[in-house]
Protein backbone atom coordinates (compact mmCIF):
# COMPACT_ATOMS: atom_id res chain seq x y z
CA UNK A 1 0.00 0.00 0.00
CA UNK A 2 1.33 3.45 -0.95
CA UNK A 3 0.26 6.53 0.89
CA UNK A 4 0.73 10.21 0.01
CA UNK A 5 0.55 12.99 2.59
CA UNK A 6 0.09 16.47 1.17
CA UNK A 7 2.10 18.77 3.42
CA UNK A 8 0.79 22.09 4.60
CA UNK A 9 3.53 24.72 4.72
CA UNK A 10 4.27 28.34 3.91
CA UNK A 11 7.26 27.69 1.61
CA UNK A 12 9.56 28.18 4.60
CA UNK A 13 8.45 25.65 7.21
CA UNK A 14 6.00 22.81 7.68
CA UNK A 15 2.75 23.49 9.52
CA UNK A 16 2.64 21.22 12.59
CA UNK A 17 -0.70 19.60 11.58
CA UNK A 18 1.23 17.80 8.82
CA UNK A 19 2.94 15.71 11.51
CA UNK A 20 -0.39 14.53 12.91
CA UNK A 21 -1.47 13.54 9.40
CA UNK A 22 1.69 11.45 9.03
CA UNK A 23 0.70 9.49 12.15
CA UNK A 24 -2.74 8.94 10.61
CA UNK A 25 -1.02 7.82 7.38
CA UNK A 26 1.04 5.25 9.32
CA UNK A 27 -2.20 3.41 10.21
CA UNK A 28 -2.30 2.15 6.61
CA UNK A 29 0.94 0.18 7.11
CA UNK A 30 2.44 1.14 3.80
CA UNK A 31 5.12 3.37 2.30
CA UNK A 32 4.46 7.00 3.16
CA UNK A 33 5.58 9.72 0.76
CA UNK A 34 5.11 13.38 1.49
CA UNK A 35 4.49 16.05 -1.13
CA UNK A 36 5.94 19.50 -0.66
CA UNK A 37 4.41 21.60 -3.44
CA UNK A 38 5.02 25.33 -3.50
CA UNK A 39 7.45 27.99 -4.67
CA UNK A 40 11.10 27.85 -3.58
CA UNK A 41 10.09 25.29 -1.01
CA UNK A 42 13.31 23.21 -0.96
CA UNK A 43 13.96 24.08 2.69
CA UNK A 44 10.61 22.57 3.62
CA UNK A 45 11.54 19.42 1.71
CA UNK A 46 14.78 19.19 3.73
CA UNK A 47 12.84 19.67 6.95
CA UNK A 48 10.41 16.92 5.95
CA UNK A 49 13.18 14.45 5.08
CA UNK A 50 14.07 13.88 8.75
CA UNK A 51 10.51 13.07 9.85
CA UNK A 52 10.31 9.55 11.15
CA UNK A 53 8.48 7.12 8.90
CA UNK A 54 8.73 8.96 5.59
CA UNK A 55 9.86 7.02 2.53
CA UNK A 56 10.25 9.73 -0.12
CA UNK A 57 9.87 13.48 -0.03
CA UNK A 58 8.50 14.72 -3.33
CA UNK A 59 9.43 18.32 -3.87
CA UNK A 60 7.57 20.22 -6.58
CA UNK A 61 8.71 23.81 -6.71
CA UNK A 62 7.17 26.13 -9.28
CA UNK A 63 6.19 29.80 -9.33
CA UNK A 64 2.64 28.71 -10.24
CA UNK A 65 2.40 26.85 -6.94
CA UNK A 66 3.85 29.53 -4.70
CA UNK A 67 0.53 30.91 -3.41
CA UNK A 68 -0.73 27.35 -2.88
CA UNK A 69 -3.96 27.98 -4.73
CA UNK A 70 -6.25 24.98 -4.97
CA UNK A 71 -6.50 24.91 -8.77
CA UNK A 72 -2.79 24.45 -9.69
CA UNK A 73 -2.08 22.40 -6.54
CA UNK A 74 -4.82 19.93 -7.45
CA UNK A 75 -3.28 19.59 -10.94
CA UNK A 76 0.12 18.98 -9.32
CA UNK A 77 -1.28 16.17 -7.19
CA UNK A 78 -3.09 14.64 -10.18
CA UNK A 79 0.19 14.66 -12.11
CA UNK A 80 2.00 12.87 -9.27
CA UNK A 81 -0.86 10.43 -8.80
CA UNK A 82 -0.55 9.58 -12.52
CA UNK A 83 3.09 8.55 -11.96
CA UNK A 84 2.90 6.94 -8.55
CA UNK A 85 -0.60 5.55 -8.24
CA UNK A 86 -1.08 6.01 -4.50
CA UNK A 87 -3.74 4.00 -2.70
CA UNK A 88 -4.41 6.73 -0.16
CA UNK A 89 -4.05 10.53 -0.26
CA UNK A 90 -4.30 12.51 2.98
CA UNK A 91 -4.15 16.15 4.03
CA UNK A 92 -4.94 18.01 7.23
CA UNK A 93 -8.57 19.10 7.74
CA UNK A 94 -7.45 22.72 7.98
CA UNK A 95 -8.69 25.45 5.65
CA UNK A 96 -5.77 24.44 3.41
CA UNK A 97 -6.81 20.80 3.18
CA UNK A 98 -10.53 21.52 3.06
CA UNK A 99 -10.00 23.90 0.17
CA UNK A 100 -7.78 21.56 -1.82
CA UNK A 101 -8.75 17.94 -1.31
CA UNK A 102 -12.32 17.90 -2.68
CA UNK A 103 -10.90 19.24 -5.94
CA UNK A 104 -8.46 16.35 -6.13
CA UNK A 105 -11.22 13.87 -5.21
CA UNK A 106 -13.50 15.13 -7.96
CA UNK A 107 -10.72 14.96 -10.56
CA UNK A 108 -9.94 11.38 -9.49
CA UNK A 109 -13.65 10.52 -9.29
CA UNK A 110 -13.37 9.56 -5.63
CA UNK A 111 -15.80 10.36 -2.84
CA UNK A 112 -13.62 12.05 -0.21
CA UNK A 113 -13.96 11.35 3.50
CA UNK A 114 -13.74 14.58 5.50
CA UNK A 115 -12.37 15.18 8.97
CA UNK A 116 -11.35 11.61 9.81
CA UNK A 117 -10.80 11.02 13.55
CA UNK A 118 -10.15 7.27 13.48
CA UNK A 119 -8.86 4.82 10.91
CA UNK A 120 -10.43 1.48 11.84
CA UNK A 121 -9.15 -0.40 8.79
CA UNK A 122 -7.77 0.69 5.39
CA UNK A 123 -11.34 1.18 4.18
CA UNK A 124 -13.24 2.01 7.36
CA UNK A 125 -13.23 5.40 9.08
CA UNK A 126 -14.89 7.44 11.79
CA UNK A 127 -15.77 11.08 11.43
CA UNK A 128 -17.85 13.59 13.38
CA UNK A 129 -21.14 14.74 11.83
CA UNK A 130 -23.91 17.14 12.84
CA UNK A 131 -21.42 19.55 14.37
CA UNK A 132 -19.88 16.87 16.55
CA UNK A 133 -23.25 15.75 17.94
CA UNK A 134 -22.67 12.29 16.45
CA UNK A 135 -19.81 10.12 15.21
CA UNK A 136 -20.43 8.23 11.97
CA UNK A 137 -18.53 5.17 10.74
CA UNK A 138 -18.21 4.83 6.97
CA UNK A 139 -16.82 2.14 4.73
CA UNK A 140 -15.37 3.41 1.49
CA UNK A 141 -15.58 1.23 -1.60
CA UNK A 142 -13.57 3.60 -3.78
CA UNK A 143 -10.43 2.24 -5.39
CA UNK A 144 -8.34 5.07 -3.89
CA UNK A 145 -9.07 6.77 -0.60
CA UNK A 146 -8.86 10.53 -0.34
CA UNK A 147 -9.34 12.06 3.09
CA UNK A 148 -8.79 15.05 5.31
CA UNK A 149 -7.64 14.24 8.82
CA UNK A 150 -8.56 16.03 12.04
CA UNK A 151 -5.11 16.77 13.47
CA UNK A 152 -6.15 16.75 17.13
CA UNK A 153 -7.25 13.11 16.86
CA UNK A 154 -3.71 11.85 16.11
CA UNK A 155 -0.33 12.36 17.79
CA UNK A 156 2.46 14.18 16.02
CA UNK A 157 5.09 12.11 14.18
CA UNK A 158 8.65 12.65 15.39
CA UNK A 159 10.63 15.20 13.39
CA UNK A 160 13.84 13.25 13.97
CA UNK A 161 15.25 9.92 12.92
CA UNK A 162 14.06 9.88 9.32
CA UNK A 163 16.35 9.77 6.30
CA UNK A 164 14.00 10.17 3.38
CA UNK A 165 15.31 10.83 -0.10
CA UNK A 166 14.18 14.03 -1.76
CA UNK A 167 12.87 13.60 -5.27
CA UNK A 168 12.43 16.78 -7.29
CA UNK A 169 9.64 16.64 -9.85
CA UNK A 170 8.75 19.52 -12.15
CA UNK A 171 5.19 20.74 -12.54
CA UNK A 172 3.76 19.97 -15.98
CA UNK A 173 0.81 22.31 -16.22
CA UNK A 174 1.56 25.80 -14.96
CA UNK A 175 -1.26 27.26 -17.07
CA UNK A 176 -3.57 30.07 -16.03
CA UNK A 177 -6.45 28.75 -13.94
CA UNK A 178 -8.28 32.08 -13.69
CA UNK A 179 -7.41 32.60 -10.04
CA UNK A 180 -4.88 35.14 -8.80
CA UNK A 181 -3.55 35.60 -5.29
CA UNK A 182 -3.98 39.20 -4.14
CA UNK A 183 -2.84 39.13 -0.53
CA UNK A 184 -2.88 37.55 2.89
CA UNK A 185 -3.64 39.59 5.97
CA UNK A 186 -1.96 37.78 8.83
CA UNK A 187 -2.61 38.67 12.43
CA UNK A 188 0.92 39.05 13.80
CA UNK A 189 1.45 37.44 17.15
CA UNK A 190 4.28 36.21 19.35
CA UNK A 191 1.93 33.73 20.98
CA UNK A 192 1.78 30.03 20.12
CA UNK A 193 -0.34 29.00 17.18
CA UNK A 194 -3.90 28.23 18.30
CA UNK A 195 -4.31 24.76 16.78
CA UNK A 196 -1.01 23.41 18.11
CA UNK A 197 -0.83 25.22 21.47
CA UNK A 198 -0.49 23.34 24.76
CA UNK A 199 -2.56 25.93 26.57
CA UNK A 200 -5.43 28.00 25.25
CA UNK A 201 -7.30 30.84 26.92
CA UNK A 202 -10.59 31.65 25.20
CA UNK A 203 -12.93 34.56 25.72
CA UNK A 204 -16.59 34.97 24.91
CA UNK A 205 -19.18 37.65 24.43
CA UNK A 206 -19.28 38.34 28.19
CA UNK A 207 -16.00 40.22 27.85
CA UNK A 208 -18.14 42.99 26.44
CA UNK A 209 -15.60 44.86 24.31
CA UNK A 210 -12.37 44.70 22.38
CA UNK A 211 -10.66 46.63 25.19
CA UNK A 212 -11.82 44.18 27.84
CA UNK A 213 -10.54 41.30 25.71
CA UNK A 214 -7.02 42.53 26.57
CA UNK A 215 -7.58 40.90 29.97
CA UNK A 216 -7.66 37.56 28.15
CA UNK A 217 -4.38 38.47 26.46
CA UNK A 218 -2.73 39.26 29.78
CA UNK A 219 -3.74 35.92 31.25
CA UNK A 220 -2.66 34.09 28.09
CA UNK A 221 0.76 35.77 28.14
CA UNK A 222 1.29 34.86 31.77
CA UNK A 223 0.55 31.22 30.91
CA UNK A 224 2.34 31.19 27.54
CA UNK A 225 -1.00 30.27 26.01
CA UNK A 226 -2.63 30.86 22.65
CA UNK A 227 -5.82 32.91 22.48
CA UNK A 228 -9.14 31.61 21.28
CA UNK A 229 -12.65 33.01 21.15
CA UNK A 230 -16.24 31.98 20.77
CA UNK A 231 -18.11 32.78 17.59
CA UNK A 232 -20.07 35.46 19.46
CA UNK A 233 -16.86 37.25 20.44
CA UNK A 234 -15.59 37.13 16.85
CA UNK A 235 -18.94 38.29 15.44
CA UNK A 236 -18.92 41.17 17.94
CA UNK A 237 -15.54 42.24 16.55
CA UNK A 238 -13.49 41.72 19.74
CA UNK A 239 -10.95 39.55 17.90
CA UNK A 240 -10.19 38.49 14.29
CA UNK A 241 -11.84 35.47 12.64
CA UNK A 242 -8.82 33.21 12.98
CA UNK A 243 -9.29 33.13 16.78
CA UNK A 244 -12.60 31.28 16.50
CA UNK A 245 -12.80 27.88 18.17
CA UNK A 246 -15.71 25.67 17.21
CA UNK A 247 -17.47 23.64 14.61
CA UNK A 248 -16.80 26.08 11.80
CA UNK A 249 -13.67 27.61 13.32
CA UNK A 250 -10.65 25.77 14.66
CA UNK A 251 -10.65 22.48 16.48
CA UNK A 252 -8.22 22.45 19.39
CA UNK A 253 -7.25 19.87 21.99
CA UNK A 254 -4.67 21.45 24.29
CA UNK A 255 -3.51 20.21 27.70
CA UNK A 256 -5.31 23.15 29.31
CA UNK A 257 -8.30 25.06 27.93
CA UNK A 258 -9.65 27.98 29.93
CA UNK A 259 -13.05 29.24 28.75
CA UNK A 260 -13.91 32.66 30.12
CA UNK A 261 -17.34 34.19 29.67
CA UNK A 262 -18.27 31.46 27.21
CA UNK A 263 -21.63 29.80 27.80
CA UNK A 264 -20.76 26.69 25.77
CA UNK A 265 -22.96 26.47 22.70
CA UNK A 266 -22.79 23.05 21.01
CA UNK A 267 -20.91 24.67 18.14
CA UNK A 268 -18.18 25.89 20.50
CA UNK A 269 -17.95 22.64 22.44
CA UNK A 270 -17.42 20.76 19.16
CA UNK A 271 -14.14 22.65 18.78
CA UNK A 272 -12.64 22.12 22.23
CA UNK A 273 -14.20 19.23 24.11
CA UNK A 274 -11.23 16.94 23.47
CA UNK A 275 -8.97 19.23 25.50
CA UNK A 276 -7.30 17.42 28.39
CA UNK A 277 -8.20 19.78 31.22
CA UNK A 278 -11.03 22.28 30.80
CA UNK A 279 -11.57 25.24 33.10
CA UNK A 280 -14.73 27.33 32.86
CA UNK A 281 -15.26 30.73 34.38
CA UNK A 282 -18.77 32.11 34.01
CA UNK A 283 -21.24 34.05 36.08
CA UNK A 284 -24.16 31.82 35.06
CA UNK A 285 -23.93 28.60 37.02
CA UNK A 286 -26.39 26.97 34.58
CA UNK A 287 -24.09 27.58 31.57
CA UNK A 288 -23.62 24.35 29.56
CA UNK A 289 -19.84 24.82 29.62
CA UNK A 290 -19.84 23.69 33.29
CA UNK A 291 -21.23 20.29 32.24
CA UNK A 292 -17.99 19.42 30.46
CA UNK A 293 -15.48 21.45 32.50
CA UNK A 294 -13.12 19.70 34.90
CA UNK A 295 -13.01 22.80 37.07
CA UNK A 296 -15.69 25.44 37.13
CA UNK A 297 -15.61 28.79 38.87
CA UNK A 298 -18.87 30.71 39.09
CA UNK A 299 -18.49 34.45 39.38
CA UNK A 300 -17.81 37.79 37.80
CA UNK A 301 -15.01 37.43 35.27
CA UNK A 302 -14.03 41.07 35.75
CA UNK A 303 -13.04 40.21 39.32
CA UNK A 304 -11.75 36.69 38.77
CA UNK A 305 -9.64 37.35 35.69
CA UNK A 306 -7.32 40.02 37.19
CA UNK A 307 -6.93 37.98 40.36
CA UNK A 308 -6.06 34.86 38.39
CA UNK A 309 -3.52 36.70 36.25
CA UNK A 310 -1.95 38.28 39.32
CA UNK A 311 -1.66 35.07 41.32
CA UNK A 312 -0.14 32.98 38.54
CA UNK B 1 -25.23 38.37 -14.62
CA UNK B 2 -26.98 35.17 -13.69
CA UNK B 3 -26.27 33.57 -10.29
CA UNK B 4 -27.06 29.99 -9.37
CA UNK B 5 -27.40 29.12 -5.69
CA UNK B 6 -27.50 25.42 -4.73
CA UNK B 7 -29.17 24.85 -1.35
CA UNK B 8 -29.86 21.95 1.01
CA UNK B 9 -32.68 21.06 3.38
CA UNK B 10 -31.22 20.05 6.74
CA UNK B 11 -32.24 19.49 10.35
CA UNK B 12 -32.71 22.96 11.83
CA UNK B 13 -29.68 24.59 13.39
CA UNK B 14 -31.32 24.75 16.84
CA UNK B 15 -32.45 21.14 17.01
CA UNK B 16 -30.54 18.78 19.25
CA UNK B 17 -30.40 15.69 17.09
CA UNK B 18 -31.45 12.23 18.25
CA UNK B 19 -29.58 9.15 17.11
CA UNK B 20 -31.74 6.17 16.16
CA UNK B 21 -31.58 3.38 18.71
CA UNK B 22 -30.30 0.89 16.10
CA UNK B 23 -27.48 3.35 15.23
CA UNK B 24 -28.60 3.39 11.60
CA UNK B 25 -28.79 7.17 11.40
CA UNK B 26 -30.29 10.33 12.80
CA UNK B 27 -33.99 10.61 13.64
CA UNK B 28 -35.71 12.68 10.96
CA UNK B 29 -39.41 12.18 11.66
CA UNK B 30 -41.11 15.08 13.46
CA UNK B 31 -37.93 17.12 13.35
CA UNK B 32 -37.91 20.72 12.23
CA UNK B 33 -36.15 21.05 8.87
CA UNK B 34 -34.71 24.29 7.48
CA UNK B 35 -32.55 25.84 4.86
CA UNK B 36 -28.88 25.11 5.64
CA UNK B 37 -27.57 28.29 7.37
CA UNK B 38 -24.54 28.66 5.09
CA UNK B 39 -26.88 28.45 2.06
CA UNK B 40 -29.06 31.19 3.54
CA UNK B 41 -25.95 33.38 3.55
CA UNK B 42 -25.35 32.43 -0.11
CA UNK B 43 -28.90 33.46 -1.07
CA UNK B 44 -28.57 36.73 0.84
CA UNK B 45 -25.32 37.52 -0.98
CA UNK B 46 -26.89 36.80 -4.37
CA UNK B 47 -29.90 38.99 -3.52
CA UNK B 48 -27.61 41.83 -2.43
CA UNK B 49 -25.69 41.56 -5.72
CA UNK B 50 -29.01 41.80 -7.54
CA UNK B 51 -30.10 44.79 -5.47
CA UNK B 52 -26.76 46.45 -6.25
CA UNK B 53 -27.44 46.02 -9.97
CA UNK B 54 -24.64 43.47 -10.43
CA UNK B 55 -26.88 40.45 -10.95
CA UNK B 56 -29.98 40.09 -13.08
CA UNK B 57 -31.35 36.68 -12.15
CA UNK B 58 -31.02 34.29 -9.22
CA UNK B 59 -31.82 30.60 -9.64
CA UNK B 60 -32.01 28.44 -6.55
CA UNK B 61 -31.56 24.67 -6.84
CA UNK B 62 -31.97 21.78 -4.44
CA UNK B 63 -31.78 18.00 -4.58
CA UNK B 64 -34.09 16.16 -2.23
CA UNK B 65 -37.59 14.94 -1.49
CA UNK B 66 -40.79 16.70 -2.69
CA UNK B 67 -40.92 18.45 0.68
CA UNK B 68 -37.67 20.25 -0.10
CA UNK B 69 -39.83 22.67 -2.11
CA UNK B 70 -40.31 24.54 1.18
CA UNK B 71 -36.71 25.72 1.28
CA UNK B 72 -36.88 26.79 -2.37
CA UNK B 73 -39.95 28.89 -1.50
CA UNK B 74 -38.05 30.39 1.44
CA UNK B 75 -35.17 31.24 -0.89
CA UNK B 76 -37.59 32.82 -3.36
CA UNK B 77 -39.21 34.79 -0.53
CA UNK B 78 -35.74 36.13 0.28
CA UNK B 79 -35.38 37.26 -3.34
CA UNK B 80 -34.41 34.37 -5.62
CA UNK B 81 -36.30 34.54 -8.94
CA UNK B 82 -37.00 30.90 -9.63
CA UNK B 83 -36.37 27.45 -8.26
CA UNK B 84 -35.40 24.02 -9.50
CA UNK B 85 -36.19 20.92 -7.45
CA UNK B 86 -34.29 17.80 -8.45
CA UNK B 87 -36.43 15.10 -6.85
CA UNK B 88 -35.10 11.92 -5.34
CA UNK B 89 -36.27 9.41 -2.77
CA UNK B 90 -32.71 8.71 -1.68
CA UNK B 91 -31.58 10.02 1.69
CA UNK B 92 -29.80 13.33 1.53
CA UNK B 93 -27.93 13.31 4.85
CA UNK B 94 -25.74 10.33 5.83
CA UNK B 95 -25.29 7.26 3.64
CA UNK B 96 -27.33 8.59 0.73
CA UNK B 97 -26.62 11.25 -1.87
CA UNK B 98 -22.95 12.19 -1.61
CA UNK B 99 -21.14 15.44 -2.42
CA UNK B 100 -19.61 14.02 -5.62
CA UNK B 101 -23.06 13.03 -6.95
CA UNK B 102 -24.42 16.47 -6.06
CA UNK B 103 -21.50 18.14 -7.84
CA UNK B 104 -22.12 16.03 -10.96
CA UNK B 105 -25.82 16.85 -10.97
CA UNK B 106 -25.11 20.57 -10.49
CA UNK B 107 -22.58 20.46 -13.31
CA UNK B 108 -25.23 19.12 -15.67
CA UNK B 109 -27.71 21.81 -14.58
CA UNK B 110 -25.09 24.52 -14.95
CA UNK B 111 -24.17 23.46 -18.48
CA UNK B 112 -27.81 24.02 -19.29
CA UNK B 113 -28.47 27.21 -17.28
CA UNK B 114 -25.07 28.82 -17.98
CA UNK B 115 -24.84 31.04 -14.89
CA UNK B 116 -21.95 33.49 -14.51
CA UNK B 117 -21.42 32.58 -10.92
CA UNK B 118 -22.32 29.91 -8.38
CA UNK B 119 -22.59 31.00 -4.75
CA UNK B 120 -23.17 28.23 -2.23
CA UNK B 121 -22.70 27.37 1.44
CA UNK B 122 -19.27 26.06 2.39
CA UNK B 123 -20.83 23.06 4.11
CA UNK B 124 -24.14 21.55 5.12
CA UNK B 125 -24.61 21.28 8.86
CA UNK B 126 -25.78 17.66 8.67
CA UNK B 127 -22.86 15.72 7.18
CA UNK B 128 -20.37 18.62 7.55
CA UNK B 129 -18.44 17.44 4.48
CA UNK B 130 -17.38 20.82 3.07
CA UNK B 131 -16.74 19.36 -0.41
CA UNK B 132 -19.46 20.11 -2.95
CA UNK B 133 -18.38 23.61 -4.03
CA UNK B 134 -14.76 22.62 -4.55
CA UNK B 135 -15.79 19.45 -6.44
CA UNK B 136 -18.18 21.38 -8.66
CA UNK B 137 -15.50 23.91 -9.45
CA UNK B 138 -13.05 21.14 -10.38
CA UNK B 139 -15.57 19.33 -12.60
CA UNK B 140 -16.46 22.56 -14.41
CA UNK B 141 -12.81 23.66 -14.66
CA UNK B 142 -13.81 26.98 -13.05
CA UNK B 143 -11.88 28.99 -10.48
CA UNK B 144 -12.92 28.55 -6.85
CA UNK B 145 -12.96 30.88 -3.86
CA UNK B 146 -14.03 29.08 -0.71
CA UNK B 147 -14.97 30.33 2.79
CA UNK B 148 -15.80 33.84 1.59
CA UNK B 149 -16.25 36.71 4.05
CA UNK B 150 -16.46 39.39 1.36
CA UNK B 151 -17.31 39.37 -2.36
CA UNK B 152 -16.89 42.26 -4.78
CA UNK B 153 -17.80 41.97 -8.44
CA UNK B 154 -16.03 44.12 -10.96
CA UNK B 155 -15.46 43.79 -14.70
CA UNK B 156 -16.16 40.09 -15.03
CA UNK B 157 -14.05 39.29 -11.99
CA UNK B 158 -14.75 38.64 -8.34
CA UNK B 159 -12.52 39.84 -5.55
CA UNK B 160 -13.10 37.42 -2.72
CA UNK B 161 -11.81 37.64 0.83
CA UNK B 162 -11.47 34.20 2.38
CA UNK B 163 -11.39 33.18 6.03
CA UNK B 164 -8.33 30.95 6.31
CA UNK B 165 -6.53 29.55 9.36
CA UNK B 166 -3.79 32.15 9.13
CA UNK B 167 -6.05 35.18 8.71
CA UNK B 168 -7.78 36.67 5.68
CA UNK B 169 -6.72 35.81 2.13
CA UNK B 170 -7.85 37.77 -0.90
CA UNK B 171 -8.17 36.19 -4.35
CA UNK B 172 -9.19 37.58 -7.69
CA UNK B 173 -11.13 35.03 -9.71
CA UNK B 174 -12.28 35.30 -13.30
CA UNK B 175 -15.99 34.60 -13.81
CA UNK B 176 -17.62 32.17 -14.15
CA UNK B 177 -16.49 30.88 -10.77
CA UNK B 178 -17.71 28.99 -7.72
CA UNK B 179 -17.71 30.88 -4.42
CA UNK B 180 -18.56 29.24 -1.09
CA UNK B 181 -19.76 31.26 1.87
CA UNK B 182 -18.53 31.52 5.43
CA UNK B 183 -20.44 32.83 8.45
CA UNK B 184 -19.37 36.44 8.39
CA UNK B 185 -20.17 37.19 4.75
CA UNK B 186 -23.50 38.75 5.68
CA UNK B 187 -26.50 38.46 7.94
CA UNK B 188 -29.41 36.94 6.04
CA UNK B 189 -32.72 38.80 6.03
CA UNK B 190 -36.02 37.42 7.20
CA UNK B 191 -38.54 37.08 4.41
CA UNK B 192 -41.48 39.46 4.84
CA UNK B 193 -45.04 38.17 4.67
CA UNK B 194 -45.81 39.89 1.33
CA UNK B 195 -42.63 38.37 -0.11
CA UNK B 196 -43.58 34.94 1.20
CA UNK B 197 -46.93 35.31 -0.61
CA UNK B 198 -45.22 36.49 -3.78
CA UNK B 199 -42.75 33.61 -3.65
CA UNK B 200 -45.64 31.14 -3.99
CA UNK B 201 -46.21 32.42 -7.51
CA UNK B 202 -42.59 32.28 -8.64
CA UNK B 203 -41.72 29.51 -11.13
CA UNK B 204 -40.55 26.19 -9.70
CA UNK B 205 -39.26 23.59 -12.11
CA UNK B 206 -39.33 19.93 -11.14
CA UNK B 207 -36.74 17.45 -12.43
CA UNK B 208 -35.91 13.86 -11.49
CA UNK B 209 -32.44 12.97 -10.26
CA UNK B 210 -32.79 9.60 -12.00
CA UNK B 211 -33.00 11.43 -15.35
CA UNK B 212 -29.45 12.68 -14.90
CA UNK B 213 -26.81 10.32 -16.15
CA UNK B 214 -25.20 9.86 -12.73
CA UNK B 215 -24.43 6.66 -10.84
CA UNK B 216 -26.40 6.87 -7.63
CA UNK B 217 -24.69 4.07 -5.71
CA UNK B 218 -23.02 5.51 -2.60
CA UNK B 219 -19.25 5.12 -2.44
CA UNK B 220 -19.37 5.51 1.31
CA UNK B 221 -21.47 2.93 3.10
CA UNK B 222 -22.83 4.20 6.40
CA UNK B 223 -22.00 1.54 8.99
CA UNK B 224 -23.22 3.21 12.16
CA UNK B 225 -23.96 6.49 13.88
CA UNK B 226 -23.10 6.79 17.56
CA UNK B 227 -23.15 9.31 20.36
CA UNK B 228 -19.77 10.97 20.79
CA UNK B 229 -17.89 9.88 23.92
CA UNK B 230 -19.43 11.74 26.85
CA UNK B 231 -17.26 14.07 28.82
CA UNK B 232 -18.10 14.13 32.48
CA UNK B 233 -18.36 17.45 34.23
CA UNK B 234 -15.95 17.91 37.11
CA UNK B 235 -16.24 20.06 40.17
CA UNK B 236 -17.08 23.62 40.99
CA UNK B 237 -14.31 25.33 42.90
CA UNK B 238 -15.06 28.20 45.25
CA UNK B 239 -12.31 30.68 44.46
CA UNK B 240 -9.20 31.48 42.44
CA UNK B 241 -6.82 30.01 45.03
CA UNK B 242 -8.60 26.67 44.97
CA UNK B 243 -8.61 26.70 41.18
CA UNK B 244 -4.87 27.36 41.03
CA UNK B 245 -4.22 24.66 43.60
CA UNK B 246 -6.18 22.11 41.56
CA UNK B 247 -4.46 23.08 38.32
CA UNK B 248 -1.03 22.80 39.97
CA UNK B 249 -1.41 19.75 42.14
CA UNK B 250 -4.25 17.70 40.70
CA UNK B 251 -4.30 18.32 36.94
CA UNK B 252 -0.61 19.33 36.92
CA UNK B 253 -1.06 21.61 33.93
CA UNK B 254 0.51 24.79 35.28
Amino acid sequence: MNVLVIAEHDNKALKPATLNVITAASRFSGNIDILIAGGNCQDVAKEASTIKGINDVICMSDAALEAQLAEPLAEAVIQIQGDKNYNVILAPASTFGKNLLPRISALLDVQQISDVIEIISPSSFKRPVYGGQAIATFESNDEFKVMTVRATAFDKASTEGGQATIEEISFNSPKNFGTAFVGLEVAKTERPELTGAEKVVSGGRALGSKENFKMIEELADKLGAAIGASRAAVDAGYVPNDYQVGQTGKVVAPELYIAIGISGAIQHLAGMKDSKTIVAINKDEEAPIFKIADYGLVGDLFEILPELTKKL
Amino acid sequence: MKILVPVKRVVDYNVKIRIKSDQSGVEDSNVKMSLNPFDEIAIEEAVRLKEAGKASEIIVVTIGPEKAQDILRTAMAMGADRGVLVSTDLKIDLGGIEPLMVAKCLKALIENEKPDMVIMGKQAIDDDSNQTGQMLSALLGWPQATFASNIEIDNGQANVTREVDGGLETLKVALPAVVTTDLRLNEPRYASLPNIMKAKKKPLDNKQLSDFNIKLTPRLKLVSVEEPPKREGGEIVSNVDELLDKLKNEAKVI
